[in-house]
């Protein structure tokens, strides 16, 4: 039991939490320990109860909705709201960043905490402040510049200078990397080892596992809602990311990639010249020049980094979804077709499952079933009339047979965890039985697991003679899976490596090749 | 990891024997819709309580029918609007405009009554098509759309129709105002065709429900414990009879514009339900975006549903214009807000995506007991306009509040 005689060691502890919703225990008897101080990473799954755990704590969840007890500076507390855990220094950044896009820097800063002498705002010393907590985080832009008009990376430090105006001793951050590039996210981390030097503790929730190791102090292992370990980060061993993915999945993993033997065939699609502008800016070229080729049974990667126009690409040839003044070419099976339309292109075989699931892949507020029929309910249906049984059974093979983790396929695909949503995705495109399935990001925000299991269903896809087209971020993941992999930068392709002669430093150098030089 | 996956979708497969949390999830999503109907169940014994039974005399029920007949016509468009995440603001002055012409049609030009009935859906789907082709390829927002719509059709009314045009066909009057000829005669003071009907209804009902548990059987799909089944059917047949009964009693028997309704909430609950198109609307209301990256032409489905409640607002046009005898320029007004206030009292989304057509009949059958049994018990008119703004604010407020409750996460 904590002593309340010496000054606490612990700025946290969080004792046997418990927190159940209709048909699940999300967290199961959880127990935390944070030492004043330090940067404490929680890993784990998706679905694990990370963001649960922290909603708890920072009050989201309210007192007397959980079991188990909260120890903040060695006295329990009560949270009713977040309000009540910002009162006293505790603050949590989301992923999905809360600013007001048409707002300054400096208003967002102060936000519900409004610089006033007496009845009005004081936008001097607004301004002031907030230029003082721009040059503590290291951001150099104006106080009065838009947020709409900085980058995502930048946005992030803002939120955390915000969080600093509030005299935070606890900051917790919720997946703080996952939209930014490599900079922004060393920036980041660097951030928070500044901050921890001036007294303030940190949480952070990451599924990059490499960035944990190098920034946390001791890490926290959850699964399937229970404390695995806590692991010293500083200990004289040092903790590798096999160590971490073992206590994750519970299970050891000898190959993070599985194993695989393409079979491949003939040319299925061929995109030549295509060339995109953007819909608002109609000056910008987003995508200039492409031209990929994939085979039956292949799995294509396109690398690139952010703004490289991958998605804008894919989007542009998927029934024109993306973009202004579209040209360029699209054969399928050797003959050259037109895709005006989704429905045109979804009627010669093609399909793209979306990079934001949650925005532009689901509906979140129908069941599981009818996300899975949805591009495919003419193979469901006679004379315009569904039959849902049949579309039950249809959905209820892709629930077995795609391992997606939910009661029945009559739950809300808004209530199932990212990966078992991506998996929504994919059977909804797979049932579609498409011929060329382009992906773009199916692994982003979900658990190694999972990720595992998508890789083998896109394996499986391309053994069934399918083209696969695979968009991703991470380049591990692309040399592990693809056989052959494109690499885009500035809306032009600029190289095509095979599986052999993939490595990360080969495509990087790709990746940031300068818009006047082509290599092929 | 050894999933043995095989992506190929095999012959329809055998479903394991259902946990017990399994067959209850299934009801989960339909509590909503039971409070609905037991909240109008409620309602209803309240009133007949307060008005010492005056509210359930068999010709108190008939006029119900007939006096709320236009909003459950008008509810049925505008909930399908609401779900795809529009609005329709339109339809009342779209019902004077229609009503008008109509009169003016029998009246002025002389054409039979079902040449009228025939130009006032066809001019409701073209007003419809208007506002759906601004709405769907112009992409302007139907609130703004139907607002102009407001002003415009109810000034087209106001041309046309200037007060009143009076309609002296009988057979048009009798839309309304008449009840099916009760050829079967009575026994004792009920009617016969009435009970008939009645009747037909609850064995139709029966073997609707056991034809689809067949078919769930046949599917290898979960069915309901055969308790909750029972009471579900054995409720509904109770229900079905009892306004059998109460109708059969009264001065006419069954209204003619009560089947009109029913026929329309059959079709439309089965179009919503079982349909493509149905099942398009609720993935638009949804998630626009991800309905048209599924291949949902969301265009059509827009312009459709504008043309929809179009021919609903004509039929809403002829049924107003019969039950009064004359047009007027100013019939229909305030029809919108109803028809808004039903959907939504009756479960449907503001958010779009979610809703029922018997959602939205239900909402408008709890407005027009409300209004019944508050003017039986002489309650002034304006208190009841009180009375049913704050219905429709609680009814609204318990849906979020119930939603926030059980954890969005």
């Amino acid at each position: 039991m904590a002593n309340k005689t010496v000054p606490h060691e612990n700025i946290l502890e969080m004792r046997g939490i418990t927190k159940r919703f209709p048909g699940v225990v999300a967290l199961d008897d959880v127990n935390l320990v944070v030492e004043r101080g330090e940067i404490h990473a929680i890993c784990g799954e998706n679905g694990a109860g990370k963001s649960t755990l922290m909603n708890v704590l920072s009050g989201v969840y309210p007192h007397g909705t959980y079991e188990g007890e909260i120890v903040y500076e060695g006295r329990p507390v009560e949270f009713r709201s977040i309000r009540d855990s910002e009162r006293i220094g505790i603050v949590i950044i989301h992923q999905e960043l809360a600013l007001s896009p048409y707002l300054s820097i400096a208003e967002n800063i102060f936000l519900g905490n409004e610089q006033t002498n007496g009845a009005v705002i004081d936008w001097n010393a607004t301004n002031v402040k907030a230029a003082e907590l721009l040059k503590r985080i290291g951001l150099n832009e104006r106080p009065e510049t838009r947020i709409a008009d900085i980058g995502v990376g930048k946005q992030q430090l803002v939120e955390i200078a915000k969080a600093l105006s509030r005299e935070v001793r606890l900051l917790i951050l919720d997946e703080p990397t996952a939209a930014l590039n490599d900079e922004d996210s060393a920036h980041l981390l660097a951030l928070l080892k500044e901050l921890r030097g001036q007294g303030i503790t940190s949480i952070i929730i990451s599924h990059k596992l490499n960035e944990l190791l190098s920034v946390a102090d001791r890490i926290t292992v959850i699964r399937d809602g229970r404390t695995i370990e806590t692991i010293d980060n500083q200990g004289p061993e040092k903790v590798t990311d096999e160590r971490l993915i073992r206590g994750m999945v519970g299970r050891p993993m000898d190959h993070r990639f599985p194993e695989h033997t393409p079979n491949i065939g003939d040319e299925v699609f061929r995109v030549e010249d295509w060339t995109v502008f953007h819909p608002i800016d109609q000056s910008r070229k987003v995508v200039d020049n492409a031209s990929i080729t994939v085979r039956r049974g292949e799995i294509v990667g396109l690398a690139g980094l952010m703004g490289a126009g991958r998605t804008e690409f894919a989007m542009s040839v998927f029934g024109r979804t993306y973009g202004v003044n579209v040209t360029g070419r699209v054969y399928k099976d050797g003959q050259e077709v037109h895709l005006p339309t989704v429905q045109a292109a979804i009627g010669h075989g093609i399909a793209y499952a979306t990079e934001d699931r949650k925005r532009y892949g689901l509906n979140l507020i129908d069941t599981v079933q009818r996300n899975i029929s949805a591009a495919a309910l003419r193979k469901l249906s006679r004379r315009g009339v569904v039959d849902a049984n049949a579309e039950q059974n249809t959905a209820e093979q892709y629930r077995r047979e795609l391992n997606i983790k939910t009661p029945t396929v009559k739950v809300l695909a808004g209530q199932l965890s990212g990966g078992n949503q991506q998996k929504v995705v994919l059977s909804k495109w797979i049932y579609a039985e498409p011929d060329v399935l382009i992906l773009d990001e199916p692994t982003r925000g979900i658990d190694v697991g999972a990720k595992y299991e998508i890789y083998v269903i896109i394996q499986r896809l391309a053994d069934m003679g399918k083209g696969v087209v695979f968009i991703s971020s991470e380049l591990p993941e692309l040399i592990g899976t693809c056989d052959r992999i494109y690499t885009f930068s500035q809306g032009r392709v600029t190289g095509e490596v095979a599986k052999a002669d993939a490595t990360q430093e080969l495509l990087m150098t790709y990746m940031t090749m300068d818009k006047d030089v082509t290599v092929r | 990891m050894s999933t043995d996956l095989n992506l190929v979708p095999t012959e329809p497969g055998v479903t394991g024997k259902p946990t017990l949390r399994e067959r209850f999830a299934g009801l989960g999503g339909n509590t909503r819709q039971y409070g609905i109907f037991a909240a109008l169940v409620v309602i209803i014994l309240l009133f007949y309580g307060l008005t010492g039974g005056k509210l359930l005399y068999p010709n108190n029920v008939a006029s119900l029918v007939n006096q709320n007949a236009y909003v459950m016509i008008l509810a049925i468009g505008m909930v399908m609007v609401i779900i795809a995440g529009h609005i329709d603001l339109s339809v009342g002055s779209v019902v004077a405009t229609v009503g008008g012409v109509a009169a003016i049609s029998l009246h002025d030009w002389g054409v039979s009554w079902w040449v009228a009935v025939l130009i006032s859906l066809a001019l409701g789907a073209a007003i419809g098509a208007w506002q759906g082709f601004w709405i769907a390829y112009v992409g302007i927002p139907a609130f703004i759309v139907t607002l102009a719509g407001m002003l415009i059709f109810r000034g087209f009314a106001l041309v046309i129709v200037t007060q009143s045009i009076p309609v002296l066909d009988k057979t048009f009057n009798g839309i309304m105002s008449n009840s099916l000829p009760n050829f079967a005669s009575r026994i004792g003071k009920a009617d016969v065709l009435t009970l008939l009907i009645g009747a037909l209804l609850v064995v139709a009902t029966v073997w609707a429900q056991l034809r689809a548990r067949t078919s769930l059987r046949k599917h290898n799909l979960a069915v309901e414990p055969v308790a909750v089944f029972l009471t579900k059917v054995v409720l509904a047949s109770v229900g079905i009879g009892v306004v059998t009964v109460l109708l059969s009693q009264s001065d006419g028997g069954t209204p003619i514009v009560l089947v009109v309704c029913g026929v329309l909430i059959v079709a439309y609950s089965f179009l919503m339900a079982r349909t493509v198109f149905g099942r398009h609307i609720y993935a638009i209301g949804g998630n626009r975006q991800a309905a048209r990256l599924s291949g949902v032409n969301t265009r059509q489905v827009d312009f459709w549903i504008f043309v929809n409640i179009g021919v609903l607002a004509g039929l809403t046009g002829v049924v107003v214009t019969s039950r009064l005898g004359t047009a007027l320029a100013a019939a229909g007004n305030g029809f919108e807000l109803d028809a808004i206030a039903a959907c939504f009292i009756g479960g449907a989304a503001v958010t779009g995506g979610i809703g029922r057509i018997s959602g939205a009949i239900v909402g408008a059958l709890i407005m027009g007991v409300l209004n019944q049994g508050l003017s039986i018990m002489g309650v002034d008119p304006s208190w009841t306009q009180v009375i049913k703004g704050l219905v429709l604010l609680l009814a609204v407020a318990y849906d979020i509040v119930s939603k926030r409750r059980a954890g969005v996460r």
